[in-house]
């Protein structure tokens, strides 16, 4: 039943993506509403098949790269319908769906079984520590995605180059402005699930901070969003640079979440 | 009955002509009210503007109709009727179907897709309409007109491109902004095209108005225009650091704003992106500017490449727009052609009836022996049988099929029904 869930969500989301990229070359309204609806669809199945699990496996469905890497992608859906509600950005989808689907992709291929949770990380600072990280993680994904449209809406206000996804592109100070709420929201996100991490450590490990690659590298992408935010307010980096640091901070973040598990020999690994 | 449009455009009248035949002020209400007098004319509707005069009218005999509407616009401008004559188009049937469908879309305008002319034509009609010279007829093909225009701004992109410099220029800035209220603009000379284009920013929207110009009085009169203020034109770069929006056109013969100093601007203006618009020839703004982050520098020929890619696609969405016009020619057609049967059938009936009633009274007559009673029997086996007799007919007649035409003229010739009593 999860099974067939889960690879029903990710049909829809594979559907979604191919018509949001179709979008890209040659859209209109009708496609996108499509798109909105097909993704809608498949989160609806998605976050069934997340609560299925959970009740399954008794805790937030999150111990294994399967399990976190389609949570992460349920959270990046989250923040999108959460923006297309706000701000009815069509083809915004074009831009955050197909990572969306290398999410679950990657998700589909990797061992599905639920493996009884070590009793060290027994706890609710999972649920907390967790959600957080990923939420944060996921809103800091949907900036790159936007930086992204930034950088080419900027590309044709530059080259005078108008063509037709311009016009359907929205406008810079729109996309800054987005990027710039997406980041304020993912740093403090970001901040607490680094805090509770450090909590939790000390309750079922002893120590706050352990030098662990995961905290490491957590860390760094922690400083690369403090500089994107602390550059904006000071020195008035914002636009086109801002995407850019928003891009860069999120490779930091993928390399977080895969480099390191598959890298680098880690407490976060999952056994 | 027929639906005739007798017009003259743009196109085919200079404006000379067009001022003579145009029906302005309480003008229009006696033109109505003369063109409706006209006995072959039996519903008016008039649409008069500064590109057009369309006379959209119902009437049985098409060709009396048209020279007297002619004569009475003679008489009604006082303009002999060679003077005009060639300038005139009439429409009848489904090409004034068209000819209707088409300006209500826009797409026989001057400017193809421009909106106003939908407004401008619902105008027409509810003037008509509060003057009941309108009828059935007329009435169905303005709504069908407005609607038919509806449909073909939702389902082309005809109107959704600027196609003015002025325009291009808003459109490029909303593209940055978002939207102007909020932002500080400033105009930089006062060139004639730089005033219509500053015209559309202040119009939409921008609340902070700087005009700084060579001769200061002309900077205060403009700025004054523009319910902005004046500034010293030595000055202006101290201003720039506030300003999101830049209309350039000082007849300067070089450059009056370079690389450096802009880029000291942005600086100071913490790198908030600025448009600038250089309509100035020879170019007064360092074209390298362009090359600084968050600043947009758009010249003449840019803005006019921007017009040109526009004009050019609402010419390929005219021609989708085309497409939904034939549709609802076709459907209009077909509703018109409905109300044909409705007569035909009742003549039908009425002829039939007529037969019963002629073959009762020589019945009757010829064996007046006969009781109210026997006669009521018969009577009542005439009225099934010629019920009998009408019903398919009847039937076929309010089919929707393709040859309707040929079968109400059928139907009339195999039963002897001369209709078209009402017609000359």
């Amino acid at each position: 039943m999860g099974t067939v869930l889960f690879e029903l969500a990710l049909t829809f989301y594979f559907a979604a993506t191919i018509i949001s990229i179709v979008d890209i070359f040659k859209g209109g309204k009708e496609s996108s509403r499509l798109m909105l609806f097909i993704t809608g669809a498949g989160f609806i199945i998605h976050s069934v098949s997340i609560i299925y699990r959970y009740i399954a496996a008794g805790h937030l469905p999150i111990t294994s790269m399967h399990e976190a890497s389609s949570f992460f992608a349920w959270c990046i859906v989250l923040i999108f319908f959460f923006l297309e509600y706000r701000y009815k950005i069509g083809i915004m989808g074009s831009f955050i769906l197909p990572l969306v689907f290398i999410l679950m992709l990657s998700s589909s291929v990797l061992p599905r079984e639920i493996r009884p949770l070590s009793p060290v990380l027994q706890s609710y600072w999972l649920g907390i520590h967790t959600f957080l990280a990923f939420l944060g993680n996921a809103s800091f994904a949907v900036a790159c995605g936007i930086g992204i449209m930034y950088l080419l809406q900027e590309h044709y206000l530059k080259s005078k180059h108008l063509g037709d996804l311009f016009k359907r592109l929205p406008s810079l100070q729109v996309l800054d402005e987005i990027n710039y709420k997406l980041i304020t929201l993912g740093f403090p996100l970001l901040t607490l699930a680094i805090i509770t991490g450090a909590l939790w450590a000390e309750s079922a490990w002893g120590s706050y901070w352990r030098w662990d690659p995961k905290e490491v590298w957590s860390l760094i992408t922690w400083f690369i969003y403090a500089l994107v935010l602390h550059v904006r307010l000071t020195a008035g980096w914002r636009g086109k640079r801002a995407a850019i640091l928003s891009i860069i901070g999120f490779l930091a973040i993928l390399f977080t979440f895969f480099g390191v598990n598959l890298l680098l020999k880690s407490l976060h690994a999952f056994s | 009955m027929k639906i005739l449009v007798i017009g003259l455009n743009h196109k085919t009248a200079n404006v000379e002509i067009r001022e003579k035949l145009a029906f302005n002020g309480p003008k229009l209400e006696e033109g109505i009210f003369g063109l409706r007098r006209i006995p072959a004319v039996k519903e008016v509707a008039v649409l008069s503007t500064c590109n057009r005069v369309e006379i959209f009218t119902c009437a049985n005999n098409t060709a009396s109709a048209v020279d007297n509407i002619k004569n009475f616009l003679s008489d009604f401008h006082d303009m002999p009727r060679n003077d005009f004559e060639k300038s005139l188009y009439a429409h009848t049937d489904s090409g004034a179907i068209r000819h209707i469908f088409r300006v209500a879309s826009s797409l026989d305008s001057m400017v193809v897709g421009e909106p106003q002319i939908l407004g401008q034509l619902k105008d027409a009609f509810d003037f008509a309409l509060s003057k009941k010279t309108t009828g059935v007829l007329l009435n169905k093909l303005m709504k069908k007109a407005i609607s038919t225009a509806k449909r073909v701004r939702t389902e082309t992109r005809i109107a959704e491109n600027a196609v003015s410099i002025s325009f291009a220029a808003v459109e490029l800035a909303k593209k940055i902004f978002t939207d102007l209220s909020g932002k500080s603009f400033m105009l930089l000379g006062a060139g004639e095209m730089a005033e219509l284009a500053a015209r559309h920013i202040v119009n939409n929207g921008v609340t902070d108005v700087m005009v700084a110009n060579r001769t200061y009085d002309r900077g205060c009169e403009l700025a004054k225009e523009f319910n902005g203020k004046p500034v010293k034109f030595e000055d202006f770069l101290n201003e720039l650091q506030r300003t999101d929006i830049i209309i350039c056109s000082t007849g300067a013969p070089t450059y009056v704003l370079f690389k450096e100093q802009m880029q000291k601007v942005m600086k100071e203006r913490k790198h908030k992106p600025v448009f600038i618009i250089d309509i100035s020839v020879p170019r007064n703004i360092d074209p390298e500017i362009n090359k600084i982050d968050n600043v947009y520098l758009y010249d003449v020929d840019d803005l006019q490449d921007v017009v040109d890619t526009n004009i050019l696609e609402r010419k390929k969405e005219a021609e989708k727009a085309e497409k939904i016009i034939d549709e609802e020619v076709e459907k209009f057609i077909k509703w018109m052609s409905s109300l044909d049967s409705v007569p035909t059938i009742v003549a039908l009936r009425q002829k039939a009836e007529e037969i019963k009633n002629e073959e009762l009274e020589k019945f009757k007559n010829k064996f007046p022996e006969i009781d109210e009673e026997k006669i009521k029997a018969v009577e009542y086996l005439a009225t099934a049988i010629i019920n009998k007799l009408v019903h398919p007919p009847t039937v076929a007649l309010k089919e929707d099929t393709e040859d309707r035409d040929e079968l109400i003229a059928m139907i009339k010739k195999l039963y002897g029904i001369n209709g078209d009593e009402n017609e000359e």
